[in-house]
């Protein structure tokens, strides 16, 4: 940002460990939140609730969990949207038969469903690698689509394979207007956004980052690799299958089991490279880069003036999305989050060279 | 930190000369017993056994391709040996297992540097720590109480190898960026996090300067002095070996040729046939 550290001195370890150690970040952070809690549900339409706030923030957590196991435990994973499903359908089915549990079990429940179902799928991170792990977790990907489409039990019979929900109650507040479910949603969040920034600095965390960076190394110094990749896959799975659950209840309303076909994990794996690999910040980034350039590409030629047709404008759209996702490959592999990094740092000492 | 068993002697002899060894050195801590290693036909180790000494600084030397860093992988147990034995602390096993070797208190830095490039200095010495970290999962979540708690308590450990090593000034900065000297202190600061009663270097001088060779040096000897840390070195410096070893062991081609102080090794014919080459 554009201020620095200077004369703020730690003189504690506490204090030199806290999430944001310097203070003008703290307050800027903590304005966000104010913002988005208070002023936002002042100024916005339901239309940008339902059409970008919402999957932003959904997908958001389900990218930071996508984050957890790939950017900073180094396991690939291309089946991440299988995991969403498995929350989304505990979810669904804990509503359905057990109704007087408080949504908010509902959502750790779920999230715990979607944990087992990752860290099974996660065993055959004991003995492969790379391009090798992310086939092998492709099999959850089709294994969930076939269960979920085949096993009538998990949509509870319903004739034409969709299921649909109410809107949720918690503690006697009706979640059903889109400012309610931003509000929700928003809160569930920030909490989860906080769990992964602690869990990424304490010692579960520097397992992770250690078996990412060097994984002889990290089983040298007594770090056991079992441990570090089923956690990063437990965990991981339970963020998307809690971003499951929200996105069936609070997006979709009611879904079939292709909503969570293997697009949306390519979508969450775009998020995490365009934001930044191993970055909560970068989780954010890329979510809302990839739910609003979209709506973007689609909105700007109106704006200007440019009339396209309907069909011409997807396929602009498709070429353009594809065509920066190949300019950030190439040009800052790490993402906008390092693009956020190097900017700040230069803001540090910018106007002086030195 | 530990009191330097040095203290003991009498101020005059400390300055001049270290002590002499056979005060020093004590039972045998590790040995390893018939070890043959083999890589799919190709033979690494055959036949080797020796005996580590506790608090001893013993070097490993050898040409290209003698099979000391396999030794030392054997020992620590990323490669499990086709034959032989490993004692180490009145404990026999066929094969080491990594996080065992760490658990019982061996350490290891490595030849080609394995720092984990994606954290700072601080993060990679307090990976060093993990093992001895406890707090659960949700405790850690939340960092409620314990988990800060363990958290601080580490870190303080950490500090103090920080300080020892003269790396303060680096703290928070990525491994990435540090100059290679650096990151050698910052590979043997990690091993000396699990706090370890045998230290494994595989060339701790490699491709260092002089001056970063005496630093490298007087951190090993002080490592030696003050915690009492038995060193198992490899290294090509013949100078720096003959300097700080108390025992030397040579292997060549996988076999042990040699085995005893700097001065019987030098003496060694077979160790001078390998090093310069004879005519058969």
């Amino acid at each position: 940002m554009f201020f620095r550290e200077n004369g703020q001195f730690k003189s504690t370890y506490r204090a030199d460990m806290q999430l944001l150690p310097i203070a003008q970040d703290r307050y800027f952070v903590l304005a966000l939140v104010a913002f988005a809690f208070f002023a936002v549900p002042l100024l916005v339409s339901d239309y940008l609730y339902l059409s970008i706030i919402n999957p932003f923030l959904i997908l958001t957590l389900a990218a930071i969990g996508l984050n957890l196991l790939v950017g900073y435990c180094g396991q690939i994973s291309i089946g991440h949207a299988a995991f969403m499903a498995w929350g989304a359908y505990a979810a669904y089915n804990l509503v359905q038969r057990v109704p007087m549990l408080n949504f908010l079990v509902v959502l750790v429940l779920a999230g715990l469903v979607a944990a087992l179902v990752g860290m099974f799928f996660g065993i055959p991170s004991l003995r492969i690698k790379g391009l090798y792990l992310a086939v092998a977790t492709l099999a959850a990907q089709f294994f969930t689509d076939w269960i979920f489409a085949r096993v009538k039990w998990f949509t509870n019979y319903s004739s034409s394979g969709s299921v649909s929900t109410a809107p949720v109650q918690i503690f006697g507040w009706t979640i059903g207007t889109p400012r309610d479910k931003y509000l929700f949603v928003l809160g569930v969040v920030i909490v989860f956004t906080l769990v992964a920034r602690n869990l990424v600095r304490g010692h579960l965390g520097r397992a992770w980052m250690a078996t990412r960076d060097m994984d002889v190394a990290a089983e040298v110094i007594g770090i056991r690799p079992v441990y570090a990749k089923l956690t990063a896959f437990g965990v991981s799975s339970f963020y998307c299958g809690v971003a499951g659950a929200l996105w069936g209840f609070f997006h979709l309303g009611s879904w079939e089991p292709l909503a969570f076909n293997l697009n949306l994990s390519f979508d969450l794996l775009f998020m995490i490279i365009i934001g930044g690999m191993g970055s909560i910040l970068g989780s954010y980034l890329g979510a809302a880069f990839i739910v609003a350039l979209p709506i973007a590409l689609n909105q700007i030629p109106e704006k200007l003036g440019v009339p396209l047709s309907t069909a011409m404008a997807s396929n602009v759209e498709f070429m353009i999305f594809g065509s920066l996702i190949v300019l950030f490959l190439v040009l800052e592999p790490h993402g906008l989050a390092r693009l956020w990094a190097i900017g700040k740092e230069k803001l540090r000492l910018w106007p002086f060279p030195h | 930190m530990a009191s330097l068993p040095v203290q003991a002697l009498p101020a005059s002899k400390r300055l001049d000369e270290p002590p002499p060894a056979h005060t020093r050195i004590g039972p045998v801590i590790l040995s390893v017993a018939n070890i043959s290693l083999d890589f799919g036909g190709v033979r690494a180790i055959s036949d080797v056994s020796f005996d580590v000494r506790e608090h001893e600084v013993l070097a490993i030397i050898g040409p290209n391709g003698a099979g000391k860093s396999s030794m030392l992988n054997v020992i620590n147990g990323v490669y499990h040996a086709q034959q032989g034995r490993i004692r180490f602390k009145d404990r026999e096993f066929a094969a080491m297992q990594p996080h065992r070797a760490a658990a019982m208190g061996i350490a290891r830095t490595f030849q080609n540097l394995a720092l984990f490039k994606g954290m700072s200095v601080l993060d990679n010495i307090m990976t060093g720590r993990n093992m001895k970290m406890r707090t659960g999962i949700l405790a850690q979540a939340l960092r409620v109480g314990p988990a800060e708690r363990e958290e601080m308590r580490h870190r303080e450990v950490v500090e103090h190898i920080i300080d020892f090593l003269e790396i303060q000034a680096y703290r928070k900065t990525p491994v990435g960026r540090l100059a290679y000297g650096l990151q050698k202190r910052v590979d043997l600061g990690r091993a000396l996090a699990l706090e370890p009663e045998v230290l494994l270097l595989d060339e701790p001088m490699a491709g260092m300067n002089v001056e970063e060779k005496q630093d490298m040096c007087r951190f090993i000897l002080d490592v030696n002095e003050q915690y009492g840390t038995t060193i198992v070195l490899i290294e090509h410096d013949m100078g720096v070996v003959m300097d700080i070893s108390d025992r030397i062991v040579v292997l060549d081609y996988g076999r042990k040729i040699g085995d005893g102080t700097p001065g019987e090794v030098r003496g060694n014919r077979a160790v001078i046939d390998a090093y310069l080459g004879a005519t058969h």
